[in-house]
C-alpha cells in the first residue's frame, strides 16, 4: 500500500477536463504543460484517455449540458484518482452562479458523484502556472 | 543441459532486459528533456509509473470481451520475456541454436499482435482504429526488416545463429564497414523505429488524434504490462542492431564498457530520430517502408550477393 501510494505522489497522469470554460485557465493548463515549467521534474504527464489519468484537471463552472459527460467521464477514470477544480469558476461559478444552466461548483458537484472524491482547489481567474504547479504539490503532499 | 540451468539463464535475462528497459525508457526521457531544454525526470521515473499502475484499479469496459481484453497484455508480456530469454541466453552462454535469430524474429512480433488482440477485444471505436494502423504498420515495417536480416545473415556465412553472427563479426571486421551494411544498418534502424511505434511512426498510440488509440481503454495493471513490454523491445531491438551491424555484445573485461557504448549510441540515434520529426499519416507510413526502404534493403541484399 505505501509503494502504491509512493507511485502516486511520484508520477501523477493528468487529464484535462475543460467543462464549459472561457479557455483562459485552460491556456495556463497548456503553459504549465510547456518545456518552460517542465512538469515532467515531478512525474506529471499529460494522458490522451481518462483511464490513464490519476488527476482530472477541470476547469469552467459545470452546467446542465456538460454534467452528464463529467459523471460519464469520472466513473471512467481509475480510482484512486485526485480532481483538481482549477479557476474560480470552478470554485464557486462565479457571476454566472444563478444562471438557469448551472448546477454548481466542481467540490458540490462531486459531492454527489462520490461523496469519497478528493477534491484540490486552486483559485484564481486564472490562475498563475506557478500557482497550479503549487497547488499540485500541496495536493500531493497532503494525500 | 540441466533444466534448472535452462529456467536459471530465463529468469536472468528477464530480470537483465526488465532493469535494462527501465533504464533505457529513463535514458529516452531524460534525451528527449534535454532536448527540449529541459531538465527531465528523475532517474526512478518508469519504476515509479509501473509501480503506481500496479497499485491501481482495471476497469473493463462494458461491451468489451473481458477475456481476450485480459488476456492480450499478458501473452505480450510473456512473448517478450522469452524473447529476452533467446537474445540474452545465446549472447550470455556463447551457444544458442539453430535457427535462433528466427525464433527471436517472430517472437518479437508477438507484442504487436497482443496489442491488437487487446485494441479489438475493448470495444471502443479509437482503439480498433489504432489497432488497424497498427496492423498496417507491422504488415509494411516487417518487409525491409526481414530482407536486412537475411543480408546480414547471408554476409556472415548464412548460419542462422546469432553467436554466429557475433564470431563472424569478431574475425571479419563490423558488417556496418561495407556499403550493404551501411544501407543496412539505416534501414534496420528506422523499422526498429516502427517497431517500437515511436515518434515519426506513432500513428497506432496517436495521443492527440486517437487518445491513445490501442492502449486507450487499458488502465491499471493490464497498462502497466504494456508499458513494461514496450520497455523491454525498447531495449532488445537496440540489441539486435548491435548483433546484426556493429559487431554484437560480450560481457568479459573491458569489452563490456565498449558494448555499452555501442548500446547507448544507437538509442541515442533513436531517440533524436523521435525528437526531430513530425508524425506521418498511415498511408505515408505504408508508402515509405515499401516504397523506398524495400527498395533500399534489395539494393543491399543484392550488393551482399556480389560480396560488397
Amino acid at each position: 500500500m505505501k509503494a502504491t501510494l509512493w507511485g502516486l505522489k511520484k508520477s501523477p497522469w493528468v487529464y484535462h477536463v475543460a467543462l464549459s470554460p472561457c479557455n483562459n485557465c485552460d491556456i495556463e493548463i497548456l503553459d504549465v504543460l510547456t518545456p518552460r515549467f517542465d512538469v515532467e521534474r515531478f512525474g506529471i504527464k499529460l494522458v490522451g484517455s481518462p483511464r490513464h489519468a490519476d488527476a482530472l484537471l477541470v476547469t469552467g463552472s459545470i452546467n446542465r449540458h456538460v454534467l452528464p459527460r463529467f459523471i460519464e467521464l469520472y466513473n471512467q477514470t481509475a480510482k484512486p484518482c485526485v480532481v483538481f477544480a482549477i479557476g474560480s469558476c470552478a470554485l464557486s461559478s462565479t457571476m454566472f452562479r444563478d444562471s438557469y444552466s448551472i448546477v454548481g461548483p466542481v467540490d458540490k458537484v462531486m459531492k454527489e458523484i462520490d461523496p469519497n472524491a478528493i477534491v484540490a482547489y486552486v483559485p484564481g481567474c486564472p490562475p498563475k502556472p506557478e500557482a497550479i504547479i503549487a497547488g499540485v504539490v500541496k495536493a500531493l503532499k497532503a494525500l | 543441459m540441466a533444466i534448472e540451468y535452462l529456467i536459471g539463464y530465463f529468469f536472468l535475462s528477464v530480470v537483465i532486459v526488465v532493469v535494462l528497459g527501465l533504464a533505457t525508457s529513463w535514458v529516452d526521457r531524460k534525451v528527449t528533456a534535454r532536448v527540449q531544454a529541459r531538465v527531465g525526470p528523475p532517474w526512478y521515473q518508469p519504476v515509479a509509473d509501473i509501480v503506481k499502475l500496479l497499485g491501481k484499479e482495471t476497469l473493463v469496459p462494458e461491451n468489451s470481451r473481458a477475456m481476450g481484453f485480459l488476456l492480450a497484455p499478458l501473452v505480450g508480456f510473456a512473448a517478450a520475456c522469452v524473447a529476452a530469454a533467446v537474445l540474452f541466453g545465446s549472447l550470455m552462454s556463447g551457444q544458442g541454436f539453430v535457427g535462433d535469430i528466427i525464433v527471436l524474429i517472430y517472437l518479437l512480433t508477438i507484442p504487436s499482435i497482443a496489442l491488437m488482440i487487446g485494441a479489438c477485444a475493448s470495444g471502443s471505436p479509437v482503439s480498433v482504429l489504432g489497432a488497424s494502423r497498427e496492423m498496417k504498420m507491422l504488415l509494411s515495417y516487417e518487409l525491409p526488416l526481414l530482407i536486412v536480416i537475411v543480408t546480414a545473415l547471408m554476409r556472415s556465412g548464412g548460419d542462422f545463429r546469432i553467436n554466429s553472427l557475433v564470431a563472424h563479426q569478431a574475425a571479419n571486421g563490423w558488417l556496418l564497414l561495407s556499403i550493404s551494411g551501411v544501407i543496412g544498418f539505416i534501414v534496420a534502424l528506422l523499422s526498429i523505429q516502427a517497431k517500437l511505434g515511436l515518434v515519426p511512426f506513432d500513428a497506432p498510440e496517436a495521443e492527440q488524434e486517437l487518445m491513445g488509440g490501442v492502449l486507450s481503454e487499458y488502465s491499471g495493471p493490464a497498462l502497466a504490462l504494456f508499458k513494461l513490454t514496450k520497455a523491454m523491445l525498447l531495449c532488445m531491438l537496440p540489441i539486435l542492431l548491435g548483433v546484426l551491424f556493429l559487431g554484437g555484445f560480450h560481457f568479459t573485461g573491458f569489452s563490456i564498457l565498449w558494448s555499452i557504448l555501442k548500446y547507448v549510441v544507437v538509442l541515442v540515434l533513436i531517440v533524436l530520430i523521435r525528437n526531430t520529426n513530425p508524425r506521418l499519416r498511415i498511408d505515408q507510413i505504408v508508402k515509405f517502408f515499401w516504397g523506398p526502404m524495400t527498395i533500399l534493403a534489395a539494393a543491399a541484399l543484392a550488393l551482399a550477393a556480389v560480396g560488397l
